[in-house]
């Protein structure tokens, strides 16, 4: 039977188990939004594009599905791009259809006409131009197959309007092969061996690990891993959640903003065994001094990323779940070569164990509300057990500090390209997945404001998100910079001309709450859990609190500024 | 270090900018590049010359593999090989120097494509150290434009790039999400 461009769209997307999409309609959609009228997927409109993108990309970090969000030609498309970018960064698999003018227009500057695959080019793991509707169900399969393969990331299907009217026969296809995309799943034996013979000789091992160990889904080999071994480990922000944050062996995240432990363990330690993470220059500081004494192990499913920044020794191509099993497999095999290890490694766990003592995470209390103190309640009233999304600044390091991520998909952050106002749309998008659980944004109020136009999409959707603002009045994490770094200069740092955002929550429908000391936390913090509304929390925090420890930027990981 | 890169990529629109846009994106040079259909005209193959340090061109490397439309890529520094350009050169030609010109035509094995009373167009084709040669000579008889392609390479002997074999490990083939 024969089906329209538009019906293909949705038949397919069906095929491949979408039930969500998160879209913002426009000329060049009409065919497919019609398409939808009839259809049983969720559609969540927003407010913004970048809105739909982000939110996609939450509710892919969030469930492990591909997330799919559909916006119209021209400007629609191009508001797309930095949503696009942050799941690009850091490897999120989406499918952003964007619609395109008709095929006889394009190239002639036509209304709502923009290159978009061209725009985008550099921001994709790959894109489609779609001119003929025959092509149609074969790309989208391919693109689906490419988002959520290999190393993931987003893929970008231009539809020409005239496409989606076009009619042919629809039969999705069931197989992909494409002959120049082969990613590699299963690291090469040899290798695997040397690493794991490398290790058993180690005195000051290190694991260190990031968002690989997440989207391969192998946060349970990787406690095996090292609770076999007994290894102390570290996480980069992406790879919070990939090992439970209350964990003996775990140090805290590692680089600008991680904690003595990690960092002094990686400046000393005589092996690295770097998983699923790509030496980011925030996580190894001056690339020349990270771990001046170690061999380094790198596995990695991206052969991009390996020998990048940090020169490797034993590099492992493969997926790090695949990778971890098989190591585990030969360690309880062969037993017999890691008896020494405990033992060789003793004195070292015991070194860390002291630097963990001896100088935690921690802040000044001094009867001004700390947001540190907001982060630590949060965990104690959630135990831990809520999504939370960040946006991008000190909001989102003393998240990651001060929140122990328990399971993997907990933690929703821009980590590669630092997009403020991605929080709070992927934590619509987390709610959307979840509607049950709680998700908390936790923002600054700088941050907030980029997107904050999607609150009448969370209340339209009646997604009782909660918002927590550390409000402190400035960029904070630029302030701080400028504290330390520019004489106190504060330019364009100081946003005291914010909104009253208590009144702005309600205008929305949304619930409002404020917060000004302490004691008022637990009470307004569990009152707002509890309601079933999209919630903000205004929390006016102490203006001139910093992030601690701080490597400053361009410096080794050992020159840390502690509290 | 210079390198000559081979690249096999899709017939299809787009790949060019894809490939180019990769190296201006990094940061890599690109000294030149040649691209035509292939002897499979679902492929072409891209001929690219660049410079940079054995870490740089390692990236380059992977990171051109990494474009899904890249079916194979082969850096010519691991073997032997053969490489050629050609350039187009138009010359003054008066009846002091047309004997001179045609002199060294010969010489190099060119050709006189065109003719004019005042110039002479021709064409030589060799290595890059030829053509340099060529031009070192020919340049004091007075030229009026050029035009080169930059090289194309193929490896000695019986030596061919042949794309991937398909392969089959991991499963993937399919579609269905592995690693989940």
């Amino acid at each position: 039977m024969k089906k329209t461009g538009a019906q293909i769209l949705i038949e397919s997307l069906k095929m491949e188990g979408v039930d969500t999409i998160f879209c913002y309609p426009g000329g060049a959609t009409l065919y497919i939004t019609d398409a939808l009228h009839y259809s049983d997927i969720k559609q969540i409109v927003v407010r913004h594009e970048q809105g739909a993108v982000h939110a996609a990309d939450g509710y892919s970090r969030a469930s492990g599905k591909v997330g799919v969000s559909l916006v119209t030609s021209g400007p629609g498309a191009t508001n797309t791009v930095t949503g696009i970018a942050t799941a690009c960064m850091d490897s999120i698999p989406l499918v952003i259809f964007s619609c395109q003018v008709n095929t006889m227009l394009i190239g002639n500057d036509a209304f709502q006409e923009a290159d978009i695959v061209g725009i985008t080019r550099p921001c994709t793991k790959h894109s489609y131009l779609v001119k003929d509707v025959k092509d149609l169900a074969r790309i989208i399969k391919e693109a689906f197959y490419i988002a959520r393969s290999g190393r993931p990331g987003p893929v970008l299907i231009d539809i020409s309007k005239d496409v989606s009217a076009a009619t042919c026969d629809f039969k999705y296809p069931d197989k992909v092969f494409i002959r120049s995309y082969q990613p590699t799943y299963i690291g090469h034996l040899g290798q695997i061996k040397k690493a794991l013979k490398t290790i058993a000789s180690s005195k000051r091992p290190v694991l260190y690990t990031g968002g690989g160990i997440i989207s391969s889904g192998a946060s349970q080999e990787l406690l095996k891993f090292a609770e076999k071994l007994s290894l102390p480990i570290t996480n980069t922000l992406m790879g919070l959640g990939g090992f439970p944050g209350n964990h003996p062996l775990f140090l805290g995240m590692l680089g600008m903003h991680g904690t003595y432990a990690a960092n002094m363990a990686i400046t000393e330690s005589d092996l690295i065994i770097a998983i699923g993470s790509r030496f980011d220059d925030r996580a190894t500081g001056k690339v020349e001094e990270f771990a001046p004494h170690a061999k380094i192990i790198h596995v990695d499913i991206d052969p991009t990323s390996i020998s990048k920044n940090i020169k490797v020794d034993i590099p492992i191509v493969g997926d790090s779940k695949h990778v971890l099993k098989k190591m585990v497999e030969i360690i309880e095999k062969d037993e017999e070569d890691f008896k020494d290890h405990h033992t060789n490694i003793a004195e070292w766990i015991q070194k860390i164990d002291q630097w963990k003592k001896d100088y935690p995470l921690t802040y000044v209390r001094n009867g001004i509300l700390k947001p540190q103190y907001v982060i630590e309640r949060i965990y104690e009233l959630t135990k831990g057990n809520a999504i939370i999304a960040t946006e991008v600044g000190q909001n989102q390091m003393w998240a990651a500090q001060f929140f122990k991520f328990l399971k993997p998909r907990t933690i929703l952050t821009s980590g590669g390209l630092g997009t403020m106002g991605y929080g709070f749309p992927a934590s619509i998008g987390a709610q959307v997945a979840f509607p049950k659980s709680l998700v908390i944004d936790i923002a600054g109020d700088g941050s907030i404001q980029m997107n904050i136009q999607e609150l009448a999409t969370a209340v339209q959707f009646k997604l009782p998100v909660k918002i927590v603002i550390l409000n402190n009045k400035y960029l904070g994490m630029v302030r701080q910079w400028q504290e330390l770094f520019y004489e106190k200069r504060y330019t364009w740092t100081h946003m005291d001309h914010a909104p009253d955002f208590v009144k702005l929550a309600e205008a929305y429908g949304a619930a409002g709450y404020r917060i000004t000391k302490e004691e008022e936390v637990d009470d307004i913090l569990q009152k707002a859990f509890r309601n079933n509304k999209t919630t903000i929390i205004d929390v006016q925090v102490n203006p001139e609190e910093c992030v601690y420890p701080m490597v400053p930027a361009g410096a080794p990981l050992k020159d840390m500024l502690l509290v | 270090m210079r390198h000559i890169i081979s690249v096999l990529v899709e017939n299809e629109f787009g790949v060019l900018s894809r490939i180019s846009g990769l190296f201006s994106g990094r940061g890599f040079n690109i000294e030149s590049l040649c691209v035509a259909e292939s002897l499979d005209p679902t492929t072409s193959t891209m001929t690219i010359v660049t410079t940079g340090n054995d870490a740089i061109i390692e990236q380059i490397l992977k990171q051109l593999n990494k474009l899904i439309n890249v079916i194979k890529v082969t850096d010519f520094k691991e073997m032997d090989y053969v490489s050629r350009e050609m350039i187009l050169v138009k010359l003054h030609a008066d009846e002091k120097t047309r004997e001179e010109i045609l002199r060294m035509v010969e010489i190099f094995r060119g050709k006189i494509i065109d003719v004019s009373t005042k110039t002479y167009t021709l064409l030589i084709t060799g290595d890059e150290e030829k053509l340099k040669a060529f031009l070192t000579l020919i340049k004091p008889l007075g030229i009026k434009e050029l035009v080169r392609t930059g090289p194309i390479a193929m490896a000695r002997g019986d030596r061919t790039i042949k794309p991937k074999e398909k392969q089959t490990k991991g499963g993937e083939e399919n579609g269905e999400d592995v690693l989940r």
